[in-house]
């Protein structure tokens, strides 16, 4: 089985760091990860996606259009221009669910939104923090394990 | 396999990697979506590695370094492989003595690039052995065996790879753990490298007859594959295609080929009559399945429409089940833009209002062809500003001449904006001509890579610096302007109006660094000037 995770965003919101970070986490879970993304020209502040997809084996690394099971959108504003890409009965996840008050450094909103898609997936929580420490500087280290810790709550309170 | 070396890399990671482990002692190429990390990751990774100034040039390096039996690489996106054609093919008539290795990375779909050729086409043209790898792990194994083949057969030999499997991160075992060591030496080699007709006419008929040696080995032993399913439906494919097929249609017999040029048309054709109903898949233009039409091997093609873009699973889902129906069009995303502080903006503003005829090039100030500014009005191929620019003022009657100007980066124009220049003073048009380098100190569009004109090399370290004024000067243009565009728009607006009416040749180069690249610019030059005492 083949779980498949969109991620999208504006360029410079993380939309690939978030990306990097569930391809980590799932590779440390022991799971074959392909991760697809576009670089160049769509990333000056124009729209961003990533796609990761994840299982037993995985073959093409898009997720066939509309096929998404998880939607991970940054940007309010982008929500409904992907939600094409979700497949009937996939989980949208979008910053309105976090409680932004509570969020100490804003930018690290994708890596709250990461906590909220792990209350979804079959990754534990050693692997995520791992992998965020992987693709961070030490010094964000601690406030976006807080940031996602802060997401994972709010989704488990829904 | 050992889990321990397990890695998770790009397919330009991958090729670094097995570039490093396959010894290459230089790595040359001139950045472009997708291919530029593949020289990035290997400078990371400790080997010699450089950009150069345009493809053409990184290829003749690379030529060099090969006669020097040194294992070399160079790389480029599809249209670099347009510049660096004339070396290519005359290559291949050469006798390379260390391996050498071209990687064509082409853009199907277009994320990042002015058009979407399909450089499969090149390696039939040039005669080069062509490999196709689908994911990492191949990009990793088809590298390696591209070196083993161009010492082999003593060509060049090209790997073509294509956006989805440049950029996606996929598992990679890889076999070698340190480079191997292979000591340059020089020996002469008149007859197999100085391809005057006396010596290039046999040099033809020898490439054709290792091609003929090459097909016999891809038939027997090359990197090509069948996965045995359900005989009812085959399915030939190369590429990244081969993944998008094996996910459509898993019960599918599939033929994938690793090795594309030349063709293992035996294997083809058994493939072909061993199955119910033959569908080739392929990406972007017709190639395979018409040179299967041409001896006579009978199988589907894709429709016509499945030629525009990329493939996926749903798209091949549709080719196989004949589906010609209009497809689903997502919503167009938010466009790219200028940055909000990018000194590209000022300069728009400016052109905008003295409402010049804008003849453009390739860069981040290629965004200024969308709205808000809507300020330039052409872009063919990197360095052409210049001689559409000139091509304009020649034949339009006088007040529209004048308004002509061109517009061209400073990394654009190091790659072919001086050729346009020399041309200029050639042949100058009787209204003059006015072009402006917009220098922001780096090659912003593809991640701010370093280049002749900034004086630094690909780690940042110092190096020879190309002065754009200078060279304007050496050219022959009188008329040569430095100045900052976001500290003086005012003066930028009087000095531009003062060219254009100047009925002169003009370069005013609009010099302030990138915003994005500024702070690293900075740094770099602190640490120069500290280290300099």
């Amino acid at each position: 089985m083949v779980k498949n995770v969109v991620f999208a965003g504006l360029g410079g919101q993380g939309v690939l760091k978030a990306s990097d970070i569930t391809a980590s986490a799932a590779l440390i879970a022991g799971f074959d990860v392909k991760k697809s993304e576009l670089h160049g020209m769509s990333q000056r502040g124009g729209s961003v996606t990533s796609d990761v997809r994840f299982g037993d084996a995985v073959l093409s690394p898009m997720t066939p259009p509309g096929e998404a099971d998880y939607l991970v959108v940054i940007a309010p504003d982008q929500v409904e221009i992907n939600r094409w890409q979700l497949r009937q009965g996939g989980v949208l996840i979008e910053p309105s669910i976090i409680d932004m008050g509570a969020l100490t450094n804003k930018k690290a909103v994708n890596v709250a939104l990461l906590g909220a898609l792990s209350v979804q997936l079959d990754i534990d929580g050693v692997a995520w923090a791992q992998a965020i420490r992987e693709h961070l500087d030490e010094r964000h280290h601690e406030v976006n394990l807080a940031a996602f810790e802060l997401g994972r709550k709010s989704a488990e309170r829904r | 396999m050992d889990f321990n070396h397990r890695l998770f890399l790009s397919g330009d990671e991958a090729v670094a990697l097995a570039a490093r482990h396959a010894g290459v002692a230089l790595m040359t190429g001139y950045p472009g979506t997708p291919s530029t990390e593949i020289v990035e990751s290997f400078v990371q990774l400790g080997g010699k590695g450089q950009w150069a100034p345009n493809e053409k040039v990184a290829f003749e390096v690379a030529i060099g370094a090969s006669f020097g039996n040194a294992r070399t690489m160079v790389t480029m996106k599809h249209v670099g492989l347009n510049v660096a054609a004339d070396p290519l093919f005359t290559a291949a008539y050469a006798e390379v003595a260390g391996g050498l290795v071209v990687v064509s990375a082409d853009d199907p779909g277009m994320a990042s690039s002015q058009n979407e050729q399909d450089n499969r086409h090149y390696a039939v043209a040039a005669a080069v052995p062509m490999l196709e790898p689908a994911d990492s792990q191949e990009a990793y194994e088809f590298t390696l065996l591209a070196f083993a083949i161009s010492e082999r057969w003593r060509v060049p030999v090209m790997l073509r790879m294509t956006t989805r499997v440049c950029h996606a991160k996929t598992v990679v075992y890889a076999d070698k753990t340190q480079p191997e060591r292979i000591a340059a030496f020089y020996e002469r080699d008149i007859a197999h490298r100085v391809m005057i007709p006396a010596n290039a006419k046999p040099a033809h008929r020898r490439l054709r007859a290792k091609l003929a040696e090459m097909t016999a080995w891809n038939e027997a032993e090359g990197p090509n594959k069948v996965i045995d399913v359900d005989k009812s439906l085959g399915i030939i494919c190369s590429g990244i295609s081969f993944m998008h097929v094996r996910e459509a249609a898993p019960d599918a017999t599939v033929l994938k080929l690793g090795m594309s040029y030349p063709l293992p048309f035996d294997t083809i054709r058994q493939f072909a009559e061993s199955v119910d109903r033959c569908v080739v898949i392929e990406e972007g233009d017709p190639w395979l399945i018409e040179s299967l039409r041409a001896v006579g091997v009978t199988a589907e093609s894709k429709p016509d429409m499945y030629r525009f873009g990329e493939l996926n699973v749903e798209r091949v889902r549709r080719i196989l089940s004949g589906d010609v129906s209009p497809e689903f069009v997502p919503p167009r995303g938010k466009p790219p833009e200028l940055c909000p502080a990018c000194p590209h903006r000022t300069v728009y503003t400016v052109l905008t209002k003295l409402n010049c005829i804008v003849q453009g090039d390739i860069g981040c100030y290629s965004l200024g062809a969308l709205p808000p500014f809507e300020g330039m009005e052409s872009l063919i191929c990197m360095g052409a500003s210049i001689g559409m620019g000139l091509g304009l003022r020649h034949v339009l009657p006088a007040d529209e001449a004048s308004r002509v100007v061109s517009v061209i980066g400073d990394s654009t124009f190091v790659h072919s904006g001086i050729t346009g220049l020399v041309e200029m003073v050639y042949n100058p048009p009787p209204t003059g001509h006015v072009v402006l380098i917009l220098d922001n100190g780096t090659t912003a569009m593809t991640g701010m890579q370093e280049h002749p004109a900034t004086g630094r090399k690909i780690d940042h370290q110092p190096t020879g610096k190309v002065i754009l004024e200078d060279v304007a000067r050496a050219i022959g243009i009188r008329r040569v302007h430095v100045i900052d565009p976001t500290r003086d728009q005012a003066g930028l607006e009087s000095l531009l109006t003062e060219c254009l009416a100047s009925r002169e040749l003009a370069v005013i180069i609009c010099r302030k660094p990138c915003v994005l690249a500024a702070g690293k610019i900075m740094k770099a030059e602190r640490e120069l000037a500290a280290a300099a005492g």
